[in-house]
C-alpha cells in the first residue's frame, strides 16, 4: 500500500538532520554540550540525551515517509523546546561561552523556521488531494467491473454509506462526514475505459466538490491488478471546510489506505476481516486500544453493522 | 467460558469471558481441547510485544472439535465434528503473500494492518492471541475460539494420534523444521541451534532429519542441554564457556555451516556487563529488543554459511554486526512460521515415527492453572520445557 502527497524530499532531509543530531547528542553528549556551549550543568546533562531520544523518535517518523505534515509538526515542538532551554541557558552564561550559546540559538532558529514552513506547507490548503495505490490478486476487468457497480464502494469505503446509481452516468452520494453530520451529493462519471479506468466527479451544487480517478494496470504477474487511486476535495471555507480539514489533517493517507486495504479484502476474500479487537469492519477507525481481544457479547454483537459476506 | 488473559505485564489471569461469535461468513468455532504456552507467549507476558491489552485472550497453539461453521465455508472443505488442529498464523489462502506460501504475511488476515505497517513496514498476517498488531484476534488458551478463514487454515486429524502428538504441528514443530529447512542442510553441515527450548529442540531434530553430519546445542539451562544431550546432540553451556571459542575448537577452526538462533529478543549473555549493557538499553526503551544469540550466531557462522532466525524480535536492535554480514558473505533468513506450508508433509513424519515432538512436554495442567503454567516455565523452574494445558 503507498500514498503520498508532494512535500517529501524537503521532510526527508529534516528527517537526516534529525538523526545527525540524536546520534550525535545520544553517542558523544559531553561534545555536543561544549560545542553548543551549554556547559555541565546538572540539567544540561540530562537534558542533551533526552533531547538525543528525541530526535531519533522525529528521525523514525519523518524517514518512515508517509504522513510528513504532523511529524514535522512535531520538530517544530521540539524546536520550541530547544529555544526555551537555550533561553534560559542565555540567561545565566556569559562572555565566550555566552556568544557559542547565541550562535547555537541563531541556528536553531533558522532551522525551526524551516521546520514551521514545511509543516504548513503539509497541512494547509483549500484542495486537498489523496493518493493511494494497491494490487489486486484478480485480473483487470474483475476488479475494474467491481469497482464500476458504484453501489459497491459503501462496501469498503468507511465515510460511504450509500451510492446510489440514478442512471448509466450519474448516481447520488450520502457521506458521513466527521462529527455524524451527513452530506449528499449527485456524482457523474466524466471518463470511463472498461477494464482500464473510471473517472467520476460530483456536479455542481454539492457541500464538497470532489472528484476521483481509479485506474486499473495489469500487474507484471499477469495474474494482479495495480489499482490506483486519486481523490480531490475542494474544501469548502467556513465550518464544514474547518471540520474536515481538522478531521483529515491528522492523517490525511490513512483513510484512504484504509479504504484500499478493505477493497482488497473484499476482492480476495468476499468481505472486510474482523477480529474480536477491532469487529467492527469498515467502521473500524480505532487503532488503539481498542476492545480487548476476547469475544463480543451479544449485545456488542448487535451493534455492530450487518456481518458476513458482503458481496 | 473461562480463558487464559493477559492481565498486565507479568500477570495472566483465568477469566470468565463471554462464548465466541462467528464475525465473518468463514468463520468455525473450535472447542478446544488442547492448548499449549509457548515461548511467544513469554514475551507477552514480559510486555516486550506492543499493543497487548487488559483482557486479551492469549493462546495461539490449540486444537480440537470444530462446532460450528460459518455458512461461507465449503462443507466438504471442514464440518462440525471434525477434529482439526489450527495454524497459528491466520491466512485469507488468496493473496499474493498466500499464493506464494508466505501465509504469515498474508495481506488480508490482519484488520489491524495499518499499524503492523507502521512499525514493519508492511503489515503482516493476523495472528490468534498475539496483541493488537497482529490483528487482536482473541486466543485459543480458552475453552472455545473463534477461527477466521477456517476453510484455509485448520487440518483435518483422522487418524488415532494422540493430541500430544499433533498439537505442535499448530506452531513448534513446523517453526522449528523451518529453523533447519531455511539452513538448506548438506550432509556435510555442522549446525549449531542456540536455545535449547521447545523450538531449539525441535529445530535439532529437524536439523538431523535433513542430514545434518552434526548438531549443536547452545543454552544455559542445565536441563535443557540434558535434554538435548539425551536426543544425541552436542552441548554448549553459555554460561560456564566462552560460545565462539568452543564452536571454533568443535568445528577445527571452521564454526558451525549453519546457525539456527532460536532464542529471539529475550536473550540472555554470559556476560553480566553486555547483559546489563542492553537489558538498560531495552528497559529504557532505546532498543526494544536484545539480539545476544542473534549477534553471537552471526560472529560464528563460517564464511558464506546461514544463519536462519525463527527466535523472534519485535523491533529495532543494537549493535548489530553487519560487517560480520557483509564481509563474511553470510546469509541471514528468517520469519514467522508458514505454518500451513508444513501441515501435511510433517503429520506424516510424525505418522512415520521419524519425528516424536511429545518428547518435550514436560507437564500437563487443566486450563484453570494456566498462570502456575506459564509461572514454571518462564522462570525454568522444575525442568519445565513445555506445557500442556486442558480446557
Ligand atoms: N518464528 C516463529 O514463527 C516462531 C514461532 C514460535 C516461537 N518463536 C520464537 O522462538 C523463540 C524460542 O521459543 P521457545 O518456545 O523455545 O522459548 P523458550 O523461552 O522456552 O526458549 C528459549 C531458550 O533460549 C535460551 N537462551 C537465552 N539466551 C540465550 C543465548 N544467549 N544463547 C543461547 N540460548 C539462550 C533460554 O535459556 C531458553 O532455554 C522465541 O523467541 C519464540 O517467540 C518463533
Ligand atoms: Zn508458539
Ligand atoms: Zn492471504
Amino acid at each position: 500500500m503507498t500514498s503520498g502527497t508532494a512535500e517529501r524530499p524537503r521532510a526527508r532531509a529534516l528527517g537526516w538532520v534529525s538523526l545527525g543530531l540524536g546520534v550525535a547528542q545520544l553517542v558523544a553528549p559531553k561534545a555536543v554540550r561544549r560545542l553548543s556551549g551549554v556547559g555541565d550543568s546538572r540539567t544540561s546533562k540530562v537534558m542533551v540525551p533526552l533531547v538525543g531520544a528525541r530526535e531519533l523518535v522525529h528521525a523514525a517518523g519523518l524517514l518512515a515517509g508517509k504522513r510528513t505534515g504532523p511529524w514535522a509538526w512535531t520538530r517544530v515542538a521540539g524546536d520550541a523546546m530547544d529555544l526555551f532551554s537555550l533561553g534560559v541557558a542565555l540567561a545565566h552564561r556569559h562572555g565566550q561561552r555566552r556568544m557559542r550559546l547565541l550562535a547555537v540559538t541563531g541556528a536553531v532558529v533558522g532551522i525551526t523556521v524551516a521546520d514551521v514552513r514545511t509543516a504548513l506547507r503539509t497541512t494547509q490548503g483549500g484542495t486537498m488531494e489523496l493518493t493511494a495505490a494497491t494490487t489486486v490478486r484478480k485480473p483487470p476487468p474483475d476488479v475494474y467491473a467491481f469497482w464500476r457497480r458504484l453501489d459497491n464502494l459503501p462496501n469498503f469505503m468507511a465515510h460511504l454509506d450509500e451510492v446510489r446509481v440514478t442512471s448509466d452516468r450519474t448516481s447520488h452520494w450520502v457521506a458521513t462526514a466527521p462529527f455524524d453530520r451527513t452530506v449528499e451529493w449527485d456524482a457523474e462519471i466524466v471518463d470511463e475505459v472498461p477494464g482500464d479506468r473510471i473517472a467520476w466527479r460530483s456536479l455542481p451544487g454539492a457541500d464538497v466538490p470532489n472528484r476521483g480517478e481509479v485506474r486499473f494496470t495489469p500487474a507484471p504477474d499477469g495474474v494482479s491488478t495495480e489499482v490506483r487511486v486519486r481523490m480531490t476535495y475542494e474544501l469548502p471555507a467556513g465550518g464544514l471546510g474547518k471540520l474536515l480539514a481538522r478531521y483529515f489533517g491528522e492523517e490525511p493517507h490513512q483513510q484512504l489506505d484504509d479504504d484500499l486495504r478493505r477493497f482488497k479484502q473484499v476482492m480476495e476474500t468476499g468481505e472486510v476481516v474482523r477480529s474480536d479487537g477491532a469487529p467492527w469492519g469498515k467502521r473500524a477507525r480505532h487503532e488503539f486500544p481498542q476492545r480487548p481481544a476476547q469475544p463480543l457479547t451479544r449485545e456488542e454483537l448487535d451493534q455492530i453493522e450487518p456481518k458476513g459476506a458482503l458481496v | 467460558m473461562r480463558a487464559v488473559t493477559w492481565a498486565g505485564r507479568n500477570t495472566v489471569e483465568v477469566r470468565d469471558v463471554p462464548d465466541p461469535v462467528m464475525l465473518n461468513s468463514r468463520d468455525a468455532i473450535v472447542r478446544v481441547t488442547s492448548t499449549a504456552i509457548c515461548g511467544s507467549d513469554l514475551h507477552l507476558l514480559n510486555g516486550y510485544v506492543p499493543t497487548m491489552q487488559d483482557g486479551d485472550v492469549m493462546g495461539h497453539e490449540f486444537m480440537g472439535e470444530v462446532v460450528e461453521v460459518g455458512p461461507g465455508v465449503d462443507p466438504a472443505r471442514l464440518s462440525v465434528g471434525d477434529r482439526v488442529i489450527v495454524p497459528f498464523p491466520i491466512a485469507c489462502g488468496a493473496c499474493n503473500a498466500c499464493a506464494a506460501e508466505l501465509y504469515s504475511c498474508c495481506e488480508n488476515s490482519n484488520p489491524n494492518a495499518g499499524m503492523a505497517e507502521k512499525l514493519f513496514g508492511h503489515p503482516t498476517a493476523g495472528i490468534f492471541g498475539y496483541s493488537h498488531l497482529t490483528g487482536g484476534f482473541a486466543g485459543g488458551q480458552a475453552q472455545y475460539v473463534r477461527v477466521p478463514f477456517a476453510d484455509v487454515g485448520p487440518l483435518r486429524i483422522e487418524s488415532d494420534l494422540t493430541d500430544e502428538q499433533v498439537l505442535f504441528l499448530t506452531d513448534v514443530l513446523p517453526t522449528a523444521y523451518m529453523g533447519a529447512e531455511m539452513c538448506d542442510i548438506q550432509p556435510t553441515d555442522v549446525v549449531a541451534v542456540w536455545g535449547a527450548g521447545p523450538i531449539g529442540q525441535l529445530a535439532m531434530d529437524s536439523a538431523r532429519v535433513l542430514g545434518a553430519a552434526h548438531v549443536i546445542a547452545i543454552d544455559k539451562e542445565p536441563y535443557r542441554l540434558r535434554m538435548a544431550e539425551q536426543a544425541g546432540y552436542t552441548v554448549i553451556n553459555f554460561d560456564e564457556v566462552d560460545v565462539r571459542s568452543r564452536l571454533l575448537e568443535l568445528t577445527a577452526g571452521r564454526g558451525p555451516d549453519k546457525c539456527v538462533d532460536a532464542v529471539g529478543l529475550e536473550a540472555d549473555h554470559g556476560s553480566p556487563h553486555v547483559r546489563l549493557y542492553d537489558k538498560a538499553k531495552q528497559t529504557l526503551r532505546m532498543e526494544t529488543d536484545r539480539p545476544h544469540a542473534l549477534r553471537q550466531a552471526i560472529l560464528s557462522c563460517r564464511s558464506g554459511g546461514i544463519v536462519s532466525v525463527v527466535g523472534v524480535y519485535g523491533g529495532l536492535i543494537d549493535k548489530f554486526p553487519a560487517g560480520a554480514w557483509m564481509n563474511r558473505s553470510l546469509t541471514l533468513r528468517t520469519g514467522q512460521c508458514h505454518v500451513h506450508r508444513y501441515l501435511k508433509p510433517l503429520l506424516q513424519r510424525i505418522e512415520r515415527g521419524e519425528i516424536d515432538p511429545t518428547r518435550i512436554i514436560t507437564h500437563t495442567f487443566p486450563l484453570d492453572e494456566a498462570p502456575r503454567g506459564y509461572e514454571i516455565f518462564k522462570h525454568k523452574q522444575d525442568d519445565c520445557e513445555k506445557v500442556v494445558l486442558k480446557p
